[in-house]
């Protein structure tokens, strides 16, 4: 099966991030007309994002200066949700959990920029086998993917541990022991997003043109120096993209450690993610005040991280 | 079909042959219809939300924790429909942990099930929180004999006076063991006369390593672990007037010190890593481990093991100081909130009735509340001898619970999970589990 995709065509995932300038509104009598149009079109969607999600943005704000009663009920009480969230330690720990989880998720990227490179090989036997293969943890139910891999890192039963156990390695409970559990979950999330960002480079990779690679190859240099030189710099705009989603899905991870470790492993402390806290404050423990706080600093952490992405790739994306 | 005459000119330009303003009205035409189906999809999310009635028949929600014991329950369902026709009632099954966390959630958002489980533990909190419906005027009306249900269950389901849940098990214990691993290891079988001693030879006697097999499993839970061993000591969990934590005592101590012993001193048990991996019963039922504290709804379980079914046997409680334990019990509860609260009713009274408890015994599935019927209990396995676990039921002490029994409780269970993996003593621990509680119950008193 031949998958030469024409180059002249765009990618079909927008990857250019600069900013374009701000265009007055031409405000003509047709236009006018049109305006409306767009509005119209626009309303579903928008009555969507509002409802669904601007609207549950200031409602957090306003909860997380409250305190809950038992059924339903709250009163204000203004920045103490804040201040007790000075001196959480569990919030710390998690908040660290998380950083950890992001930093060895975002392994993947070099991953899949490698898998995309190798699945592009024209001509390489079952290359569609290959990058289904690849995708199929993308499109597999987050909580088959959390239970069979449960399953597989078992301390006593687990397929993992059986095959360390033939290199005579006495592998541990890495789900239940404080010390591995976040760098397990954060293996299945690699192993889990590796496909979704491979797609995304491999798109990146074939809007490369064949030209750049036949001047290098000319030039003499050897399929690793065309990569170094060709490929990754043309692929950063791609790169940025997946890293950016990347950043954002880790900072936002719940169901593996849901799934994965629950309420009752000793190792909960130490692997737990801030939406978990926010879950088992708000859901478990029924503080949706102190919750809400909780989701205001995570959005603000994303914030940041997003606002500081945006700043660095000016130094390492190239634009053609 | 007409050929439109500008595509005549330029012969290049594929046209359809429609007129520009012609296409608009088709786009407008589509623009409405794209934001009226956008808008009625909005306002279905009202309408759609199901109340359950449709030309004279309910539906009813059931909401149960336990899948083993959902076929005994489905079997009372049915002989409900058969003389309520008109009532349909749905089975909601969420394990424990979760189911809390839903039914909490959905109390709040004015969404819970009908009628559901309710236990001692968390009852407090949703009778005055106001989740509950007081069943007094329904039982005044119909003329129910409430004195059929064993008075310690009963009672306890009454706050501020009202009744608030219509009585359904109790909960007795036994010791479980594996006879084939007892006989292999040349241990003499519990009996009556078994104390701690006993029981802590006897595990590390069976416990055989190199087969990866446990003298016993030793979980960090508080219902089939010290909440039957601190009684025995003589401690308390909380005091009697509720005001104070009993964790502390020296009684109380050695009562959860038993458990970790077994764990961390004489490796007769899995570790707590090991049981968070593999479910306790799981290990008992697959013969990884010879004894198991269990509860009078666990047979059921058991039985559908056939390798249990064969080597599984129980005795009583192993004694201390005392024979006592901490008894649950669970009741039917209906939703205060309910939209069909007559039906909610119809159901709840055939749950506490004579032929629902005739079921749940006969099938072996719980120790129904309702009095004598613990023969048709002990009458449903012939091959575990249940009358050991009937028998211990004069021993049962009132479950330690307030209003607000999960804050600290939640708590106990996260701090002595360090004592299990070895990170802090027993007695530290719960020394921080008594400060804890103390906070909390005297945060209730607020």
């Amino acid at each position: 099966m031949s998958v030469s995709v024409d180059k002249s065509e765009p990618a079909t995932v927008a990857t250019d991030y600069r900013p374009t300038p701000a265009r007055r509104p031409r405000r003509s009598g047709v236009h006018r007309g049109e305006a409306w149009w767009a509005l119209a079109m626009l309303v579903p969607t928008l009555v969507g994002l509002g409802v669904f999600s601007l609207w549950p943005i200031f409602q957090t704000l306003y909860y997380s200066f409250t305190t809950w009663g038992a059924f339903g009920g709250h009163e204000w009480s203004g920045l103490e949700n804040y201040r007790s969230l000075l001196s959480d330690s569990e919030l710390l720990q998690a908040l660290l959990n998380t950083v950890i989880f992001t930093a060895v998720t975002l392994s993947s990227v070099p991953l899949a920029i490698v898998v995309a490179a190798l699945l592009n090989r024209p001509g390489m036997r079952g290359l569609a086998v290959y990058r289904t293969l690849y995708f199929l943890p993308v499109v597999t139910l987050p909580a088959s993917v959390a239970l069979m891999w449960k399953l597989l890192l078992s301390g006593d039963y687990g397929i993992v541990n059986w095959l360390l156990s033939l290199l005579h390695i006495d592998g541990p409970y890495w789900l239940s022991n404080p010390s591995t559990a976040i760098y397990a979950l954060a293996a299945v999330s690699v192993w889990s997003s590796v496909g979704y960002n491979m797609v995304i480079l491999l798109a990146g990779i074939q809007t490369i043109p064949r030209d750049y690679y036949e001047a290098a190859e000319l030039d003499g240099a050897g399929k690793i120096r065309q990569f170094m030189a060709i490929t990754v710099p043309l692929l950063t705009p791609s790169i940025f993209f997946v890293t950016v989603i990347t950043v954002i899905n880790s900072l936002q991870a719940f169901d593996l450690v849901f799934l994965m470790i629950g309420v009752n492993n000793p190792a909960l402390d130490h692997s737990q993610t801030i939406v978990y806290l926010f879950y088992k404050t708000g859901f478990i423990d029924h503080d949706g005040g102190y919750a809400a706080a909780i989701a205001f600093v995570l959005m603000l952490a994303i914030l940041v991280f997003t606002a500081f992405q945006f700043r660095l790739q000016k130094r390492w994306v190239h634009y053609v | 079909m007409t050929n439109s005459t500008r595509s005549g000119h330029s012969g290049a330009v594929l046209r359809k042959p429609r007129s520009r303003r012609h296409m608009l009205t088709t786009w407008r035409v589509g623009a409405v219809v794209l934001c009226v189906l956008a808008l009625v999809g909005l306002a279905g999310c009202d309408s759609s939300g199901d109340d359950g009635s449709s030309g004279g028949k309910v539906t009813l929600s059931y909401a149960v924790w336990d899948q083993p014991q959902v076929p005994a329950t489905k079997r009372i369902i049915a002989e409900f429909h058969r003389s309520h026709p008109n009532i349909n009632v749905k089975v909601q099954v969420t394990p424990w942990d979760d189911y809390w966390t839903k039914l909490r959630t959905a109390a709040t958002g004015g969404s819970a099930p009908d009628v559901f489980w309710m236990t001692l533990a968390y009852f407090q909190y949703y009778a005055k929180g106001g989740a509950l419906m007081p069943l007094d005027s329904q039982i005044h009306s119909d003329n129910i004999d409430m004195s059929k249900f064993v008075p310690a269950i009963r009672d306890a389901y009454r706050f501020d006076g009202k009744t608030y849940g219509m009585p359904r098990d109790v909960n007795s214990f036994g010791l479980f063991y594996n006879k084939k691993l007892f006989k292999q290891a040349g241990v003499k079988f519990p009996d009556s006369s078994w104390t701690w001693a006993d029981v802590t030879a006897a595990a590390r006697k069976l416990t055989n390593q190199s087969d990866g097999v446990y003298g016993i499993v030793a979980p960090e839970v508080d219902e089939l672990g010290w909440y039957l061993t601190i009684p025995q000591a003589g401690g308390d969990v909380l005091s009697p007037d509720g005001k104070r934590s009993g964790y502390d005592q020296p009684a109380s101590i050695k009562g959860i010190q038993f458990w970790v012993d077994l764990v961390n001193k004489y490796h007769a048990s899995p570790s707590l890593q090991q049981m968070t991996d593999t479910d306790p019963l799981s290990m008992f039922t697959s013969g990884k481990a010879a004894m198991y504290y269990g509860g009078s709804w666990d047979p059921v379980a058991m039985s559908s093991v056939p390798y249990a079914k064969k080597n599984v046997d129980v005795a009583p409680l192993p004694h201390d100081v005392t024979r006592n334990f901490y008894s649950n019990g669970l009741a039917n509860a209906i939703y205060a909130r309910t939209k069909h609260p007559k039906e909610a009713w119809e159901f709840t009274k055939f749950l506490g009735s004579k032929r629902a408890a005739d079921i749940n015994a006969t099938t072996g599935t719980v120790i129904p509340a309702y009095k004598g019927e613990a023969t048709n209990y002990v009458r449903s396995m012939p091959w575990l001898h249940l009358q050991r676990i009937v028998d211990q039921l004069p021993n049962a002490k009132p479950f330690p619970s307030t209003i607000d029994t999960s804050v600290w409780r939640d708590n106990a269970t996260k701090e002595f999970a360090k004592a299990w993996t070895g990170q802090e003593t027993v007695p530290d621990a719960a020394a921080k589990v008594a400060k804890q509680m103390d906070a909390a119950l005297s945060d209730e008193r607020k």
